[in-house]
Formats: structure tokens, sequence, C-alpha cells
């Protein structure tokens, strides 16, 4: 199941880094001086016990929180905080861990609503739903089919999701964020709540994107076997802090590391 | 530069050249805020207990009102002589009419749509403010009423002081309401914080399906507390009553609670007060002082506008408790 | 049998795309249009058109105009007369100021400042979310109905306070004011409420109703999918009022024939939120069926009551509507909180397998 070798672990350009980035909710401490880059066209885990800020910092790279210190450079801009929109028109999307879908619309629109960026049809042909609006709802129609093929969701695209069993809403959460296509992709806990044999199905979705669309991924995933086989790099975070950064044989070797998963106290 | 003058100069000087009009203003705006202060109580009470925006509060207390006049009346008709009799069984009957609506209300409309979304219950209670408004006026006629003030040996007259170069006026009325409303916020504060059913109230309005698993009884919480609101909202129909005249037009005047929830925040008792006399006072003063400017009857909408511009500042309100979102 | 997609293959995504995908819908479409254009105007007198048909119209548009903001987009609104005053009274103020101008295009012209008015109250709506919106827009409303009171401008310095609608034509036809008659008023009033209901099909169908719909769902989630959450939420501001203003000048010009400030006061607003929960949330359709009920209800029980036996007093016609209307809010939001729309969709499916169970 490992990717083959050619992305990661190559030097490869800097598509995002945090640079001491220092997050707090009044007076819990998410996150304290971390620092670390994700290199385009790799798949980056992020581990560690629950409670790390694992979540808190894909929220910062999404522009969610806010952090108090530190910065996030993205593409060459530096920038003290991200903002929404910003990072989704930047080319970044993101799965979560308590799955946000949209559960009023179909699974099919739930897609749709991610090419919203994209669309970009005047408000007076949307009034007719003619010409360029219809074109433009017909194309982009297209591109959606062929992620939900992709994801092997077709026989369910036009239930609405809330009716759909939890297995099947993180894939329709993974069509909506592919359908932004994204430079980078956030996955917190993609493997979440699932069996073998629905993980296995989402790691290859997710060696696939990596490969033929060149997506960068980081990832929080739990299972550390997925972790050890999909991803190029990891990076450990504990109550907050960085305490390891490598490829995963290294990190599974790190004394640090298998303390905290231990609950050694320190 | 006329305008301006008249805006932010000429009030002020208003209000300094005849401080015991300021004072009396002061103090009606006051006992107005009182009154708020105390439906917006109940929103409270129930809202803290059971997650429930009760937009029916104020029809409860129009309809707590006319229940008492009504049978008030009925009683008198009956052959009860003396009118402290009637009167005092006229309001012990309404408070068991005030229990089984309760008891309605929870048995017809709570029960069926626990672990709803908390805007399918808000929806809800708009249909019992009409279903009251509409029974209300069935049963007891559209006209305005007097409210039982004396009956009840609720004071009468006022005091005169001479202050500040002029006298103020205050209706003892207006006194026995503040008094009455201070000791109603007292125990229920005392009773949210100190009892076991406080307690159990506030698991509640933290979460149903927790309650239910320790072992509350959601559907006697909500009796006890429906209950006591409607108690609340029959104390705010006397007062108001005996100050006015029992009509149907307390409804949208009651409806002001909302701005003073904003205020207070929909969960603090102490925040419905200061909510209340901020709304009250805020109003008054703002109806006297800069009304004429701009017409009258601002007092319509100043309310809400306060409420606007504040939670333009602060959206969770003066008490409220700041909303995280976790995503 | 009757009713079945077998045999209806879509082979290309247009075809997908479209609103009324089966084949029986369009025709059902089809005869519903036919039948309000061309039957029923020439087989109903004059009452059932004054009384019933025109107000059903009238409120149908404002439910969708409610149904666009609080179904597809989540913000309460109670705002809702008010917003329609000011279409009435805009339209009012413009056609005495150009008479010569056809009154149809007013109508539509006065949405734009209702529109305007609505964006106006709806820029809280960025910080302010769910129960305070809702009080949020009562400070809206209960502003305007102050406005229509105490702006006499607003009233042609009328003494009474109360609006006369002038009279006037379309080819010649009167169409509003005393002389024009219920048939062509119904005409026109159902020519503008067809259009309108398919434009706003049109744009909830789209982009602009996905992106509405999300920011319903989950406004956090919408952000980060990078839909702006400030224009999404003024445009269906904007849209919702351009609605009700039009619904608003219907109602003045085509069915009462005059108003004063108490037609759009707060019971206005929530008589049409009540058409919107009955009818559903977030469903045109729902629309009509919630406008149907709860405007329908008070004439029928009117009319049946003497019919039964039950001499009812008006005023007790007013006071059981209230009760049986409250009553059936509680009673929808327990049984079907998607409203009659969604008990519509369950027939239909039914119907779909019919004469098998499932």
């Amino acid at each position: 199941m490992r990717a083959p070798s050619g992305t990661g672990t190559t030097a490869g350009e800097t598509i995002l880094a945090v640079e001491n980035v220092s997050l707090a909710f009044g007076g819990v401490k998410a996150i304290t001086d971390v620092s670390f880059d994700i290199r385009k066209g790799e798949i980056r885990a992020i581990i560690g016990p629950n409670g790390a800020g694992k979540t808190s910092m894909l929220n910062v790279i999404n522009g969610f929180y806010w952090p108090q210190r530190g910065r996030i450079r993205f593409k060459g801009e530096t920038r003290s905080k991200m903002r929404p929109h910003e990072a989704a028109s930047g080319g970044i999307a993101r799965t979560f861990q308590n799955v946000a879908l949209f559960r009023g619309m179909t699974a099919l629109d739930n897609i749709m609503a991610g090419r919203s960026l994209r669309m970009h049809s005047n408000f007076f042909w949307q009034l007719l739903r003619h010409g360029p609006a219809m074109r433009e709802e017909v194309e982009h129609r297209k591109r959606v089919e062929d992620i939900i093929e992709f994801l092997e969701i077709a026989h369910i695209r036009k239930i609405p999701v809330g009716v759909l069993p939890y297995g099947l809403h993180k894939r329709v959460e993974l069509g909506r964020a592919l359908a932004m296509e994204p430079d980078l992709l956030l996955l917190d806990e993609p493997m979440a709540g699932m069996n073998l044999e629905e993980k296995e199905d989402m790691s290859r979705y997710v060696i696939d994107v990596n490969n033929h669309y060149g997506t960068t991924i980081a990832l929080i995933e739990h299972d550390m076997g997925v972790v050890m086989d999909l991803s190029d790099r990891v990076v450990v975070l504990d109550y907050g802090r960085k305490i390891a950064d490598g490829t995963p044989d290294d990190v599974k070797a790190n004394k640090a590391v298998i303390d905290a998963y231990l609950g050694v106290a320190h | 530069m006329d305008l301006l003058y008249k805006i932010f100069v000429d009030p002020f000087v208003q209000m300094g050249a005849a401080p015991d009009l300021l004072v009396q203003t002061l103090w009606e705006g006051l006992v107005a805020g009182v009154l708020y202060a105390l439906i917006a109580l109940g929103f409270v009470l129930i809202f803290k207990a059971s997650g429930v925006f009760n937009f029916a509060q104020s029809i409860m207390v129009v309809f707590a009102a006319l229940t008492l006049v009504g049978l008030y009346a009925l009683l008198r008709q009956w052959g009860v002589r003396p009118t402290d009799l009637a009167a005092f069984l006229a309001l012990g009957l309404t408070i068991g009419v005030m229990f089984l609506l309760a008891v309605a209300v929870e048995r017809m409309v709570l029960r069926p749509l626990v672990n709803q979304p908390d805007i399918i219950l808000f929806m809800a209670t708009f249909g019992l403010t009409y279903f009251l408004i509409g029974l209300g006026q069935l049963v007891f006629g559209g006209e305005s009423k007097v409210m039982i003030a004396e009956e009840l040996y609720l004071p009468r007259g006022s005091y005169e002081i001479k202050m500040l170069g002029g006298f103020v006026n205050f209706q003892k009325i207006d006194i026995a309401a503040a008094i009455i409303a201070s000791i109603m916020v007292a125990t229920l504060a005392i009773f949210f914080q100190k009892t076991r059913i406080g307690r159990a109230l506030r698991a509640v309005a933290d979460s149903h399906k927790a309650a239910l698993s320790v072992g509350i009884s959601l559907e006697q919480i909500w009796i006890v507390v429906w209950f006591a609101a409607g108690i609340v909202a029959l104390a705010t129909g006397i007062m108001w009553g005996a100050r006015s005249e029992v009509s149907f037009a307390l409804e949208i005047i009651a409806l002001k609670a909302l701005p003073v929830l904003i205020l207070g925040g929909f969960t603090s008792i102490p925040g419905a007060i200061v909510g209340g006399l901020i709304i009250g006072i805020g109003e008054k003063i703002g109806e006297f002082y800069w009304g004429p400017l701009l017409g009258s009857g601002i007092e319509s909408w100043l309310a809400y506008v306060i409420a606007l511009l504040f939670l333009l500042y602060r959206p969770q309100g003066l008490f409220g408790e700041r909303i995280i979102e976790r995503i | 049998m009757l009713y079945r997609e077998a045999g209806q293959y879509k082979t290309n995504y247009a075809a997908d795309v479209s609103v009324f995908p089966l084949r029986e819908d369009r025709v059902g479409l089809a005869v519903i249009l036919f039948l309000a254009f061309c039957v029923v105007p020439f087989i109903s007198n004059g009452f059932m058109l004054q009384a019933v048909l025109i107000p059903f119209l009238v409120f149908s548009l404002a439910a969708i105009a409610l149904n666009i903001l609080t179904g597809y987009t989540g913000l309460i609104s109670l705002g809702t007369g008010a917003f329609m005053g000011v279409g009435a009274y805009a339209c009012y103020k413009l056609t005495t100021f150009f008479p010569q101008v056809n009154i149809i295009i007013w109508v539509i012209a006065s949405g734009f400042f209702s529109a305007a008015v609505g964006a106006l109250f709806g820029l809280p709506s960025l910080r302010i979310k769910g129960f305070y919106l809702a009080v949020a827009t009562l400070a809206a409303q209960f502003f305007l109905s102050w406005c229509f009171i105490r702006v006499p401008w607003l009233y042609n310095n009328n003494v009474s306070g109360a609006i006369e609608v002038p009279t006037r034509t379309l080819f010649g036809i009167p169409i509003t004011g005393a002389t024009a008659t219920p048939f062509t008023r119904y005409l026109v009033v159902l020519t503008i409420v067809v259009v309108m209901t398919w434009i706003a099909s049109n744009l909830v169908h789209g982009r602009i109703g996905r992106m509405w719909m999300a920011v319903r769902d989950m406004d956090l989630a919408a952000e980060l999918i990078g839909i702006r959450l400030l224009p999404t939420k003024l445009l269906a501001f904007a849209v919702s009022s351009f609605y009700c203003g039009v619904a608003g000048a219907l109602l003045v010009f085509f069915w009462y024939g005059g108003a004063e400030a108490a037609v759009f006061d707060v019971n206005q607003s929530f008589f049409i939120l009540f058409m919107v929960i009955v009818g559903g949330l977030g469903s045109l359709t729902g629309s009509f069926f919630g406008a149907a009920l709860i405007f329908i209800l008070p004439i029928a029980l009117r009319v049946l009551a003497p019919a039964v036996g039950l001499p009812l007093h008006p005023s007790t016609v007013e006071q059981l509507q209230f009760m049986i209307v409250g009553a059936l809010i509680i009673f929808f939001l327990i049984v079907e909180p998607h409203g009659l729309a969604r008990l519509w969709q369950i027939g239909k499916q039914k119907l779909r397998v019919w004469p098998f169970p499932y």
C-alpha cells in the first residue's frame, strides 16, 4: 500500500510551513511554539495522543482559529493568521473529525457545493438558469461526477446525506474537499470509525489523490498501521508541543514518542 | 448644526433644568424595567431548565391575569360575598390553572418534541402563543379588564416627595412591584443554586440525553419549571394589570422582554434584572427627552434598536456565555 | 402505474440537472398552469377570485420570500410584514410621482426598494445568529411599522393615515383601483407570481441555492469551502425582501385596493412564518401549500360553520383561527417538521411504487 517513491522523501519545495505557532483558549494552551513544514506532493501525517492539539493545528492552517503567536507561510506568502476564505481560495481543502456535511442536501449537492469557488456565472443568468449559468452547471457537474465515480458513491449520490450511513459520510466529505481541486488537502481522522475494508478503501483513495492529482496531503490519524504505510513524513505532537519530526521509521523508534503514547509521566 | 445641537446637547440641558422630572422619568423607567425583567425572568427559567426559548411567556402573562380576573368575576357571580375571600380564592385557583397549563404543555408540546433541535421548539412556542391568544379571547372575551388590585390588598395611591425643586410621584403599587420582584428573584436564584431540583434543572438545560441517562425525570422537571414560569407570569400580570389594565395589548408590550433577554443573556437571572432595568430606563428616557425630536411613539422600537446595537458589539449579551464554536 | 420513472433515462447531465426530471411532473405542472390561466378565471365568481385566489397568490409569494431567507438560508426573520410594507408604500409613492408609467413596472421596481432596506437590516446577520437574529429583525419590523405611521409623506399626507389605490391601466384595461375587475387583477397577479416563482426556482436549484443551503446547514464549513458568508447572507436578505416588496405592492394594489400601517404589522410577519413552517421550510411548493392552509382556513371556517349549523360570530371565527393555527403549528412540528411539502413528497413516493407497497 506504500506510495511509490519519488514523492516526499526527496526534497520538494515547501508548500506550507508553520513557524513558532502558539494557540491558547483562555488559559488552555492548545499549541505551544510548534514549527514544521509540508513539502509539495508529500503525504504528511500529524499524530499524537488525544488532546495533543492536532485538530487545532489544522484549524489554524485553515484560518478557523487565529494563533496568538507565530506565522504561516503558504505558497510563498507569509501571514500571521489565515482567513478561511484566503485558505480556501488559496487551495486548501479539508475534512473534519466530526463530519461537517450539509445535512439538508444530497451527496451530489454537497460535492457540487465544493465547486462554489470555481463557479462564477453572473447573477442575471442564474435568475434565468439559462445560457452561461446552465453551461457552467453542466460543466461542473461533469467534474463532480468524475469525483463521485472515483470515490465509488454513484449509487447514493442523490440521497440526502442525513440518511446515509456514517461510513459514507467521510467519503462524501472527501469528495467535497476534492471538488475544490485543492493543492493542499487536510484530512482530520479520515479513517475514524471504519472497519478494515473501509480503511483500505479510504487509504486507496488517499494514495490515488496524491499520485493522480499530485495533491499534497496532511493527515491526522490514530491508526499507526495506516500512518506508517501511507505517509512520507510524520510530525508528532503531545500536549501542544512538537516532540518528533521525520520519516515514519525515525518516528517509530523515537523514545519521546513511545513515552507519549504509553503515557509515561513527563 | 442645529440638528446636532438638538440631538446631543438639548436633551441633557432639559434634564439638568428640571431634575425632578428626570427623577420621575428614571423612576418610571425603573418600574417598567422591573416588569420587563419579570417577564424575562420567566423566559430565563424555562430556557435555563429546558433550553426552550418560550416565546409564549408574554401571552402567559396576559392569560394568567385574565384567568384571575375571570375567576374572580365568576366566584362573585356564584355568590362568594367577601371580596378578599373571592380574590384570594381566585388567586389560588389561578395558580392551579397555571399548574394544569404546565402539565398540558409538557404532555402535548414538550414531550413529543424532546430531542428535536431548538429551533423547532422555538417555533412550537409560537404556535402555543397563538393558541393561547385565541383561547384567551374565546373564553374571556377581547375587551380589556380591570385588575382586582384592591381586593388583593395591593396598595393604592402614591407618595409625593418634594425634591430637587419639584415633586416626584412614587406610586405605591410600583414600590410593591419592585419589592415583590426582588423577593421572587432572590428565591429563584437560591432555588437554582442550592437545591437538588435546581441542580437537576441546570443539568436538563445542558443536555436532555445526559440528564435522562443519570435518571432525571425530564417530565417532572419541565412541569416544575413551566409551573414556576407560570407563577412568575401571574405575578407579572397582576402587577402590570394593576398599573394599567388587562388586555391583549400587553402581549405586544411583553415582547419587549426579548431585547431584555438579549442584553442580559438567556440564562442569567441577574442578567434579566439588569437587562430589564437598562431597557426600561433607556426607553423612558429616550422617549421623554429624544422622543419629541423624532415624533412620538419611539418606545415601540427603541428597545429593539438598543438590543440590536448591543448585539453587534457583544453577540452573547451582557451576562450570556460566550459561544465558542468547535469544528 | 401512473407515476413512473422507468423508461425515462437521462443521456446527458443537462437533462439530469433539470428541475423537473420526471415527465409526469412536467405534465402535471403544465396542467396546473393551464387550469390557472385558462380555466379558473372563467369559472370562478368574483368572490372566489377576490377573497380566495388573489390573496392566496399574494401570500404564496410572501411565503416564498420568507422561505428563501429562513427555509433556504436559515436566517430567521420576523420582519416580513414590514418589508412587504416597504414595497407597498414605495409603489404608492412611485405611482404618485409618475402616474403615467405602467403600474406593473412600479410594482417590480418597488421590490428594489424593499431589497435595499432588507439588505440594510440584514447586515447584522454576520455577527448575530439564530434567535438573536430573530429579535434583530423585530427591530426592523417595529421601526418600519412606526415609520409607516409617523412619516406622513409615505401616505401622501392623507389625514386618515391610509392609502388608497388609484386607477391604473394596462393596454387600456383598468387593473388597479375601483374599476378593475377581479378577473383582470387575478390574471395580472397570477402572471407576476408565476414568473417570480420560476425565477426563485432557478435561483435555489443553482449554485446560489447551494450556497444558501450550505450557510443554513453549517456556516462554518461553508466558509471553509470558500463561500463568503456576508455576501451570501446579504443576497438572501436582498432577494427575500425583493419578493416581500413585490408581494406587499400586489397586496395593496391588486387585492385590498388600499392599506394602512396595521396591515404590515408584526402579526402579518407571524402569519407568513406560520405559512412557511406548515408548508415546509426550504420548499417552494411548500410555500403554496402553507399559504393555502393558513389563509383559506378561516374562510373555510366562516363558510362551513353556518353550513354545519353552527352560527359563528366573526370574532369567534378569528379566535378559533388563532387557536387552530397555533395547534396546527404544534401538530406539524411534532408530526412532520418538514411540513406539507414533505408529506406531498412522501405521497409522490408512494405513488411511484403504487400499487406495490415499497
